[in-house]
């Protein structure tokens, strides 16, 4: 029965389908649009609004913590009752810290990276004419786009917004008297939370779906770009921790709306005693770590992969260690879930179960490791470009190693107890997570924006964006290690009003002015980025000449992505300098039979047939085999 | 060629994995709303001391029932008898909402008793809250059975209908384990 329905389901949908196309209108093209590329397009503008703000809030605490003394009347001008006479009030700030890491790490680096790029590559790079559901895909851009409005929308209250740290830790997050960013601020918080964690998992859902389900043909596995690999991995994490994060969530809006204990003991405010009691508090860093060290890896996964794609094509070589590239994706993927405990060795965990932590923590430095290395391999003796993308994805790999060296340290439990709230934490993630993926995004940009827009992006503002960050990254995060060391907290006011801490001032203007340069070299990009989409230079089909399929579609974006039949996939992506092919790249969909002259052995993956064919070609075409010559 | 290209464009496939998916994502909620509850006894010292409303009884029985009667609703639609699809999907939706009711009545039971949702032992809150997180789950089973009761009205092609039907089977079947889980649970932990 079903098999004779088919066809004819299929010519319905069919015919809907075109007279769709003819009335599509402004609304259904750019705002409620179904396409995967519009979709990302939207998430991307999105997500770099939302930077920029998060930035800026940045540069409005630095100063603070640069110039506590001093009075900057603009700021009253600026900020209102939130900078009374010109100083930013310490509640206000309280909710800079909170928001700016709050939109960093979701809005930006999860669904401004994962909503950009899956949404893109995902249905370009493996043949698919779009996402498993379109429509699911819309919802998930327009619940992001939702809870953006709503995060942004505390500026405009009167509390002003939540400030108890990203992690929003009961009780101050569960006490609506606790202080003011305790407020209405965190109610909202919670609420654009809720719709943001909604926009995930909708959105990894689809990914996972479209990935396992609608690869084109000879599109196994093992063929997948490791930005595909990346993306999978990202969004299996997202539908297996979010989740988690929003139990979490749903019993921290229980106490603090209904008055249940699941948090809450012992507790007096005023001198008053709440009659919260028998919660702990603890229970809820269990929950929102398990979400929150995954969260990591969610935002520096599609970085990863990126910046893989990114320095195959650019050095013109195959990525060193393609399985092994997947096979230490997987094992972090693994790990991430089973190391949460180390953000909580100071709660008063058991010892032995600090020690667990910490060994599961360290052997994630192996998979970490594995691919630094194939990155640098991959450079190794390469036909280098340098692009503005390739020196944003060196730039990754110099931020990992970086940031992640110091991942050893505090994951090491007694030298955590010191380091625990300090600078050097803020160095740490600032590094690694912090400026990697941000590196790795602008990589993404730069690279794929052709894609996007069918221009190219100005390469000599480009290599300006790129330097000024470069430089003003470090000049930022890496004096703060020292201030870690010597015992400075994260999150206070002022904390040069310390005797003991009043020596890091000097540093803390050295820092602010550092950042601000890093957040004027933005505008570098900002215009090289809304500029070129209209004025840039137009792109060629195929501009960096990579073998993946997206260069494969026509410049124009045309919905369904290839005008005809979808390319078939006959090899991996990254033959690259392939000795014996007169180029030095082979697309995906060449088929093995139009490169008779560079065909090596294990490409026929055992096929006999195609092993006869070729040696036969050989001896006819006297070829000396590229093999020996290898060896 | 040209059929070959619609079928990568309208196959229901990747739509049911979806659900799967979803699935998950959803076993991941409870587990961790149930290792929550783990924690929280293991921390706090303080235990479930309270006897479940027997009503939960009745209420796990309603819930397989119509498990039962959507089975037999899919079996219905496989042979074709539409009629009879229609009535089980109308079946397992009356005792979808019977099952609501018996789970409100579970709580009334224990508020008139006095042991209420908002109280200093939290493992007694996680009751409400696993109860009622649960019903949003059958709400939301309950929505997707009356697109499947639409789609039995037979005016929608078949291969929809046998979507719709499989889809709500694989969401109700999985909503009944989930509270025999919760259920099971709490038991053991009482």
């Amino acid at each position: 029965m079903s098999t004779i329905a088919i066809p004819n389901s299929a010519t319905m949908h069919h015919d809907d389908h075109a007279h769709e196309h003819h009335k599509e209108t402004f609304l259904t093209k750019y705002i409620f649009s179904q396409d995967h590329k519009m979709i990302a397009k939207q998430f991307l503008i999105t997500g770099i609004i939302m930077g920029v703000i998060a930035m800026t809030l940045s540069i409005l605490f630095r100063i603070q913590l640069a110039y506590p003394d001093q009075s900057f009347p603009l700021l009253e001008v600026l900020l209102g009752k939130f900078a009374p006479e010109g100083r930013l009030d310490p509640n206000f700030y309280l909710s800079l810290v909170t928001i700016h890491g709050t939109i960093m790490v979701f809005f930006v680096l999860t669904a401004g990276l994962s909503g950009t790029f899956s949404n893109l590559l995902i249905p370009l790079q493996l043949g698919a004419r779009d996402m498993a559901s379109p429509f699911m895909n819309m919802l998930s851009y327009w619940l992001f786009f939702s809870a953006s409005v709503i995060m942004l929308s505390t500026f405009f209250i009167e509390s002003g917004p939540a400030g108890g740290g990203w992690t929003i830790y009961p009780p101050l997050s569960a006490l609506p008297k606790a202080m003011p960013g305790s407020g209405l601020g965190m109610t909202l918080w919670l609420v654009s939370m809720i719709l943001f964690v909604a926009s995930s998992l909708m959105g990894g859902i689809n990914y996972v779906s479209t990935i396992l389900n609608m690869r084109t043909k000879g599109m196994d596995l093992w063929k997948m770009p490791l930005t595909i690999w990346a993306f999978f991995l990202t969004a299996i994490l997202g539908i297996l921790s979010f989740p988690v994060l929003v139990a979490g969530v749903v019993l921290l809006i229980f106490d603090r709306s209904f008055g249940t204990s699941f948090y809450l003991s012992d507790i007096y405010i005023g001198g008053q005693a709440l009659a919260n009691e028998g919660g702990s508090p603890i229970l809820w860093e269990h929950l929102f770590w398990f979400l929150g060290h995954p969260e990591v890896y969610i935002v520096i996964m599609p970085a990863m992969g990126i910046a893989s794609e990114v320095m195959s094509v650019n050095s013109r070589k195959p990525i060193f260690g393609y399985h092994a590239m997947v096979y230490s994706l997987i094992g972090i993927t693994v790990l991430s879930f089973i190391v949460w405990g180390h953000h909580m060795f100071v709660t008063g965990m058991n010892p032995f179960l600090g020690g667990v932590f910490m060994i599961t923590t360290l052997i994630i430095a192996v998979p970490s490791a594995v691919k630094t290395f194939n990155w640098l391999a991959t450079l190794w003796r390469g036909n280098i470009r340098f692009t503005p993308a390739m020196l944003f994805a060196i730039g990754l790999v110099s931020f990992f190693i970086s940031g992640g060296l110091t991942g050893i340290w505090l994951g090491n439990a007694a030298l955590d107890i010191n380091l625990h709230d300090t600078y050097f934490v803020v160095a740490h993630f600032h590094l690694v997570m912090g400026s990697a993926a941000i590196f790795g995004m602008l990589a993404g940009i730069y690279h794929w924006f052709p894609k996007m827009f069918g221009r190219l992006m100005n390469p000599k503002l480009g290599y300006l964006h790129f330097w000024l960050t470069f430089a003003s990254a470090y000049l930022v995060f890496f004096p703060m290690h020292f201030m870690g060391l010597d015992g400075v907290p994260r999150r206070y006011y002022a904390f040069t009003e310390f005797e003991s801490m009043q020596k890091w001032l000097s540093v803390n203007v050295f820092i602010t002015w550092a950042a601000i340069l890093g957040a004027v070299a933005q505008v570098a990009f900002l215009f090289n980025f809304f500029y070129s989409i209209f004025f840039g230079e137009k792109s060629t089909q195929n501009p960096w000449q990579a073998n993946t399929l997206e260069w494969t579609t026509p410049v124009e974006r045309i919905h369904g992505n290839w005008p005809g039949e979808i390319p078939t996939v006959y090899r991996w992506s990254y033959d690259y300098s392939k000795p014996g092919h007169d180029e030095d790249f082979i697309t995906q969909d060449t088929p093995l039979s139009a490169t008779m002259s560079s065909n090596l052995p294990h490409d026929f993956e055992g096929n006999e047939e195609a092993e006869r064919i070729q040696e036969q070609w050989n001896i006819e075409h006297k070829n000396v085999d590229s093999r020996e010559e290898v060896k | 060629m040209v059929l070959n290209k619609e079928i990568d464009r309208y196959n229901l496939q990747p739509k049911k994995f979806i659900l799967w998916l979803f699935i998950v994502s959803s076993i991941i909620f409870f587990a961790g709303l149930t290792s929550g509850f783990i924690v929280y006894t293991g921390d706090v010292g303080k235990t479930l001391n309270v006897q479940l409303p027997n009503v939960f009884i009745y209420s796990t029985a309603v819930i397989i029932l119509s498990s039962l009667t959507l089975h037999w609703s899919f079996l219905q639609n496989k042979k074709l008898r539409f009629t009879q699809q229609r009535l089980g999907l109308w079946l397992t939706f009356v005792l979808g909402v019977v099952f609501i009711g018996l789970q409100i009545y579970g709580w009334s039971v224990w508020t008139n008793l006095g042991v209420f949702f908002i109280n200093s032992n939290a493992s007694i809150s996680f009751v409400y809250a696993f109860t009622f997180l649960h019903i949003i789950h059958i709400i939301a089973g309950l929505i997707i059975l009356i697109a499947a009761i639409i789609g039995s009205y037979g005016n929608l092609p078949n291969v929809k209908n046998t979507f719709r039907m499989e889809i709500s089977s694989i969401f109700w079947h999985f909503v009944d384990i989930l509270w025999i889980y919760l259920y099971l649970f709490l038991l053991l932990n009482q």
